[in-house]
């Protein structure tokens, strides 16, 4: 039987614009592109130059830290640009792509039969190991490392996220090997996080791997909710994380020998005219995936993930190599509106019970509202208390924690659980503060100082 | 609508940097905000936003104070006709009250947000909303006999010290209003307490008269008639034409008091509007009544005068216990932060508010002195919850390691 954990605390935001459980495939495109801005505090080095031929699974950066972390093409194609940025930064690698994709052959094998280093160097060969991202500081695992366990996202509780069950269907043997080969790579446990309802038939069928049902509200489905009520990280371990969606990649890696990224995309959002899965690979040019299906006469944005954690793309930008979902939503900047601060505002989300919503919801559970990406307020100092606490479901003060971010304090920080947390886990906290402080952001540059000043590669 | 934005965004440039008033460039935006929700968007972190922003909070708190506000005014044009004798009928009853406090409710928020106008724009920040809450609170926890002049001073000396100087809203320690009100009491004592400050006796264009025309009048609170009766075998409180108080007079709050204060049906119903809309702490209101229970029921088995054997359901009626839980002990930035520092912090305003009352007859407003040192006492309050989330933390780190 598996482990429950039960969460009082969270907020499922409920937005019009939910994907419908239909496929389509998208528009053709012959562009994608390599995005070294998706895995966060990478130090990339270019290995292909304009013109060279590419297949699916040849290397195309490699991080200079760790040479054989390595990240490749999607599609097999010619290299068409690299796109730098302000001070020379590598901001795309773009590909052009064939029209039938070829892929690099790589060896097959049964991960259970493997020895852990085989294993390793074969998810790094074919350019899957940023699917591995490690607490503390969330960014790619370091291969040296040994982590006390992994944890597998096996849901997703965030605003409009794709629906596992609906994505993974008939992907079970794939899942499986994949769970076999993280468990050649950690001494520990493999765990998997299940919802309590709707869980995806091949996650939950899924052997050697220690499942844990998370109960209740996003942000249930963060892994670091799940590590802090199972085995909260201490300063000096390690845990690796890896998203369940990523799961087939490995498969298909040790059951084929190909590097197959082809994965189902949610485009979901208010102002998606057909909200549907769209089956196509990361690094697909926006445009493919948007071009047609958006409400274009207001101003957008187009964001890669979900609403509350996902970065701003452009109509030409492409789609991030962690993401299953785009959304799109009302920028806004149109809306005049007059005395907004007092109003009823009885077609918005809103957590705050001066709002109707937390009302209309008891009423109406599966009713949504519209969104856009307005601020809707000035940025103050704290004022308001216990308001991070009411979406925090860990045994960490939240304020106490920002505060200490905010200022600095390396000591503090450690002390307060700043390893144990990413952050994705204070995306609610953000949303529902009433002095609109950009905490996602403070908790990123905390966890990057902190990273710097313990010299963690 | 369409002509107010387009009005505004002309004369955006004046105020805006390089323009001719860009001195008044804060209290321009400050109104552009009030009018129009502004056209800023996420920048990083999360791209969607709760509708829910300091300006909605704060006014919401003000709402909250409204039927206080509205039973003040009542209460005081109430007291000064039964204290000439004449039955002026509710309406004329309201109309005189209203000229009574209309003045210090307005006395209070130029002076204040005044002062907060010039400190946004000296600061270049925008216009924060706290003093909107203080500046309601503050006249309704004044006795109406204070010059206004003196309600100037103190406001300035609170907004400018008490708040300003720590950085603005969110930075201070101690309860702006109750400064307000602690300056004034120690300033100039004999306008702040006695028997002559509860009850307005003024003639507003015609309106009222000067002169007390009634036998047996008195001024005095409840709460200092309770003082002067302690030694007495049973308190006997009356209100100002010497019938005798009920509870449930006291409840309504038709007797002599600070102008909000009185009313304890007016204050539930604003306080539980704000517990209902999430804005105050329950806990901590909640913690206040029981710790004032708790104090006056100890009191009550160890009395030795007619004072202390009052029960607590006359405490929670009487003075400003009920009107200190639900609007100040609850401010968010003085009171303790953590959620269990909440319930602690609570429970010590009403305890030591009963305990000043009963023990110190100089201060029959104990709940003000009593919130005052628990804001000094709260972030000691939340070190300790703090603190202890830190050793466990700590202690899972070393057994950890000992294995």
């Amino acid at each position: 039987m598996a482990k429950v954990i039960n969460i009082k605390k969270g907020l499922t935001i409920k937005l019009d614009g939910a994907a419908a459980k239909e496929k389509c495939s998208a528009s053709y495109t012959s562009l994608y592109a390599v995005t070294p801005t998706d895995f966060h505090g990478l130090t990339p080095k270019v290995v292909v130059k304009e013109g060279d031929r590419v297949l699916a699974g040849s290397p195309v950066i490699i991080d200079k830290m760790f040479p054989e972390i390595q990240f490749v093409a999607p599609v097999s194609g010619v290299v068409k640009s690299v796109v730098r940025g302000e001070k020379r930064k590598l901001l795309h690698v773009i590909i052009e792509a064939d029209l039938a994709c070829e892929y690099l052959q790589l060896p097959t094998g049964n991960p259970l039969e493997m020895e852990a280093s085989e294993v390793k160097s074969a998810i790094q060969t074919a350019g899957l190991w940023p699917c591995l991202k490690r607490r503390p500081y969330d960014v790619v695992a370091n291969p040296d490392a040994k982590p006390k366990a992994i944890y597998v996202k096996g849901f997703d509780t965030a605003p409009l996220a794709p629906d596992y069950a609906f994505v993974l269907k008939g992907q079970a043997s794939d899942i499986q090997t994949a769970l076999n080969a993280l468990t050649k790579l950690t001494e520990g446990k493999v765990y998997l996080t299940l919802p309590a309802k709707g869980a995806a038939t091949e996650l939950a069928a899924a052997q050697n791997v220690e499942k844990v049902i998370m109960n209740g509200p996003h942000p249930a489905s963060n892994v670091s909710v799940a590590i802090n009520h199972i085995d909260p990280i201490n300063k000096g371990e390690v845990v690796w994380t890896i998203n369940a969606l990523d799961l087939p990649f490995i498969g298909r890696l040790f059951n084929k020998g190909i590097v197959d990224l082809t994965r189902l995309v949610a485009l979901t959002g208010p102002e998606v005219c057909q909200p549907a899965y769209y089956s196509c690979k990361p690094g697909i040019a926006m445009s493919a995936l948007l071009e047609g299906n958006v409400h274009k006469e207001i101003p957008l944005r187009y964001v890669s993930g979900n609403a509350l954690c996902g970065s701003r793309v452009e109509m030409d930008g492409f789609l991030g190599f962690y993401d299953s979902q785009v959304t799109v939503l009302h920028e806004g900047t149109d809306v005049d509106e007059m005395l907004g601060w007092v109003m009823p505002r009885f077609d918005r989300f809103s957590s705050n019970k001066t709002y109707t919503t937390p009302l209309l919801q008891k009423f109406f559970p599966t009713m949504s509202f519209k969104a856009d990406t307005r601020v809707l307020g000035g940025e103050r100092a704290l004022i308001m208390s216990g308001e991070y606490d009411k979406v925090f479901p860990m045994d960490i003060l939240p304020e106490r924690l920002i505060r200490a971010c905010l200022v600095k304090d390396l000591e503090d920080m450690e002390a307060l659980g700043i390893y144990e947390v990413a952050p994705e886990d204070f995306a609610l906290c953000e949303y529902i503060c009433t002095s609109k402080i950009e905490l996602q952001k403070t908790v990123r540059e905390a966890l990057d100082l902190l990273k710097a000043e313990n010299g963690d590669e | 609508m369409k002509s107010l934005r387009n009005l505004l965004d002309k004369m955006k440039p004046t105020f805006s940097e390089g323009g001719k008033l860009s001195k008044l460039g804060s209290v321009f935006e400050g109104f552009e905000t009030f009018l129009f929700v502004p056209h800023t968007t996420s920048k990083s972190g999360t791209h969607i936003h709760d509708c829910v922003d300091s300006k909605r909070t704060m006014f919401w708190v003000v709402l909250a104070l409204i039927p206080a506000l509205l039973f003040g005014m009542f209460n005081t044009g109430y007291q000064h006709y039964l204290a000439i004798g004449v039955d002026a009928g509710f309406f004329q009853t309201f109309f005189w009250g209203c000229l009574a406090v209309l003045p210090y409710v307005i006395v209070s928020y130029l002076v204040g947000l005044g002062i907060e106008f010039i400190a946004a724009q000296i600061k270049g920040e925008e216009i924060q909303e706290g003093f909107l809450v203080s500046g309601m609170i503050i006249p309704l926890i004044l006795p109406i006999g204070v010059p206004l002049w003196m309600v100037a001073v103190a406001t300035a000396f609170s907004v400018i010290f008490v708040k300003e100087i720590f950085g603005g809203t969110g930075f201070n320690v101690l309860n702006v209003a109750l400064s307000t009100r602690v300056f004034l009491f120690f300033s100039y004592p004999t306008k702040m307490s006695g028997d002559s400050v509860w009850v307005s006796l003024k003639d507003y264009f015609g309106f009222g008269q000067a002169q007390v025309t009634i036998n047996g009048f008195t001024g005095a609170t409840p709460l200092g008639q309770a003082v002067v009766q302690a030694s007495s075998d049973s308190l006997a409180l009356t209100n100002v034409v010497g019938e005798p108080l009920t509870f449930w007079q006291m409840f309504l709050g038709l007797m002599p008091g600070s102008i909000g204060e009185t009313s304890v049906l007016a204050i539930m119903l604003g306080g539980l509007f704000l517990i209902f809309t999430g804005v105050a702490s329950w806990k901590i209101v909640v913690s206040v009544f029981a710790g004032g229970a708790f104090m006056a029921t100890i009191f009550n088995i160890f009395a030795v005068d007619a004072y202390q054997a009052m029960p607590f359901w006359e405490h929670w009626c009487l003075g400003g216990f009920a009107f200190g839980a639900f609007f100040m002990a609850t401010d968010p930035v003085t009171a303790a932060r953590t959620e269990c520092g909440k319930w602690i912090y609570g429970f010590f305003v009403g305890l030591l508010a009963i305990l000043f009352r009963v023990f110190n007859p100089a201060y029959p407003e104990g709940m003000m002195l009593s919130i005052l040192l628990m804001n000094l006492f709260a972030k000691v309050i939340d070190y300790y919850v703090i603190q202890s989330n830190i050793n466990k933390r700590a202690k899972r780190a070393m057994v950890k390691s000992a294995k």
